[in-house]
């Protein structure tokens, strides 16, 4: 078994009187994929939210082990968890720097080693040779990206112009220009057609095996979810209520009441309860 | 003919140094959305500096005059940084996420702040600097009317563009310039590629503020006379070639300048000097009227 990468542990997410996580705890392991699924308003996006500084979560901590080193992730700025954790991260609606080239956008990816090459910009103004060099790394890192995403022809295009569905694989390989230890992807294949949705399964299990990382996705399609996840948690109203391999999930009366509804004797002792 | 020729001269020089301060105006607002009133003041505390600079030099007998201008242009410049940095930490830094109009109300509150400042410490009286770098060519010569281009016009204008190309290539080719434009489109996103959004928005206002210094040594040996209120008119007017330019481009800015620089200037030599700043305001309202985005704009499309 791999070695556990990211710990969540009892996190409680608050929004004054919303409890929108519930004390959850999951463990998502090194160069394997973990699936997060979970009916509407769950708490998926919000456990991400928690992880990349834009919540800080009410209780709980969040352990990313790099091996070498651990991050409590819920103390870090939004851009440290990025910079110093590793852990990328794409959205449900697709954030691309519109106004960019496709190639810039694996680029500003590179931001911090570049910055690091350039002396803070002021050696690079005077072309000295790391900056070259670190600048011609970044492009070759890019086009690797380019090719496995299939967009090695529309680099200088911008990036607002690309239809859908190159947009959602130009937003995987900008986040793995980053360098992730752990990519979190909230929807990926959200508005992808089956052929679509199928290339992302070979991209995602690629990125697992061949960069050697872990996986943390949200997905509703569950072509996807049962697919390609190594561990599927599942979440309802904050609280996890499965967490196991997608055979034993799939067979888990809790998973299944939440998905299809409960039958009406449950309901009514469900109603009574509360 | 000679008299157009001259005036044109004349607006391009003044336009160059609309233009330096316009940049900061048009990078600032490109970055955070907002405009920084107190842009015009750092412009004159960089007047200031280059001032007492000059003094300084003088009395410890730096007076060879390439080396004195090129340490009070560095002097100036960082000295301008430091202020620009300061007023994003102070001022507008803590009123982020706040409501829109918040960091407006602090930057003219900044800006009342830095010229009331400079009042009391440097007292109010017209500063004068004896002119340094005379002569200049004579271009054409005809009826008695001589048309010059002074070495210091020509210094305005190289080191504007000088610098302009400079810029472009900063905010087109480093990991810098990058890292503005994505902070510009989304700061959100841009933070979870690891760039961290304050330094860059830092970063900003000191390469702004070290444009306003440029502009502010170059205002003052220009004309040779400073005071602590330069700041609000010089702002003003760079602000409007910002909006004629179309804010947020930066190109558009340097355009807006030049544009401005020669509107006034034209202005007074054929109607009236008196209502020179009546035309370059005009200009604003009419921008504002009949084309938001100005000439070089893009439309702005809002954020959801």
């Amino acid at each position: 078994m791999n070695r556990p990468l990211l710990t969540v542990e009892h996190l409680t997410m608050r929004f004054g009187g919303l409890t929108a996580i519930d004390d959850v705890s999951f463990t998502a392991r090194d160069r394997e994929i973990t699936a997060i699924i979970g009916p509407n308003g769950a708490g998926k996006t919000t456990v991400f939210n928690c992880m990349t500084g834009f919540y800080k979560p009410t209780v709980g901590r969040l352990t990313l082990d790099r091996g070498d080193r651990k991050f409590l992730l819920e103390r870090l700025d939004d851009y440290q968890v990025a910079q110093r954790a590793h852990v990328g991260r794409t959205f449900q609606n697709i954030r691309l720097f519109p106004g960019m080239s496709v190639l810039e956008n694996l680029i500003v990816a590179q931001h911090n080693r570049l910055m690091h090459a350039s002396g803070f910009t002021v050696l690079g103004l005077f072309g000295f040779g790391g900056y070259v060099a670190a600048e011609r790394a970044a492009i070759d890192k890019a086009r690797y990206w380019l090719d496995r995403v299939n967009l090695t022809e529309r680099a200088d295009v911008n990036a607002g112009a690309l239809p859908y569905g190159a947009q959602r694989r130009l937003e995987i390989a900008r986040a793995m220009c980053t360098d992730p230890v752990l990519l979190c992807l909230d929807e990926p294949a959200a508005g992808l057609n089956p052929r679509e949705s199928h290339e992302l399964n070979e991209l995602l299990r690629f990125v697992r095996d061949e960069h050697k990382i872990g996986l943390l996705l949200i997905e509703h399609d569950m072509s996807v979810v049962m697919g390609i996840s190594d561990h599927i948690i599942v979440l309802d109203y904050g609280r996890k209520i499965s967490d196991g391999s997608p055979a034993e999930v799939r067979s888990d009366p809790a998973v299944i009441r939440a998905y299809l509804g409960e039958d009406e004797d449950e309901a009514k002792s469900a109603g009574d309860r509360a | 003919m000679e008299y157009f020729v001259q005036q044109l001269i004349n607006g391009l020089a003044l336009g160059s140094i609309y233009g330096l301060i316009a940049i900061g105006y048009t990078m600032v607002y490109g970055i955070i959305g907002m405009i920084n009133f107190a842009h015009g003041d750092v412009f004159m505390i960089g007047a200031f500096v280059a001032l007492i600079t000059f003094l300084v030099l003088g009395m410890i007998g730096i007076t060879w005059l390439p080396f004195a201008l090129l340490l009070v242009l560095v002097v100036a410049m960082v000295v301008a940084s430091v202020y620009g940095w300061a007023i994003e930490r102070l001022a507008y830094r803590p009123l982020r996420g706040s409501f829109r109009l918040a960091p407006l109300i602090s930057a003219i509150g900044m800006s009342i702040l830095l010229q009331n400042y400079v009042q009391i410490t440097q007292g109010a009286r017209v500063k004068p600097l004896p002119p340094l770098i005379q002569g200049g060519f004579v271009i054409m010569e005809n009826d008695g009317f001589t048309v010059s281009l002074s070495y210091m016009q020509i210094i305005i204008v190289a080191l504007t563009v000088i610098l302009m190309i400079a810029f472009s290539a900063l905010i087109s080719r480093t990991a810098l310039g990058r890292a503005q434009r994505a902070c510009e489109q989304d700061r959100t996103m841009a933070a979870l590629l690891g760039i961290n959004v304050d330094r860059t928005i830092s970063l900003t206002f000191v390469m702004g503020a070290a444009l306003a210094a440029v502009a502010g040594l170059m205002f003052l040996v220009y004309y040779g006379v400073i005071d602590f209120f330069i700041g609000f008119l010089a702002g003003v007017k760079a602000f409007t070639a910002a909006v004629l330019g179309g804010i947020g481009s930066l190109p558009g800015a340097m355009l807006g300048g030049l544009l401005i620089g020669l509107i006034e200037t034209f202005w007074s030599a054929y109607f009236t000097i008196e209502y020179k700043d009546v035309a370059a305001f005009s200009i604003l309202i009419m921008v504002l009227i009949f084309r938001p985005t100005g000439l070089l704009g893009r439309p702005e499309v809002e954020k959801v």
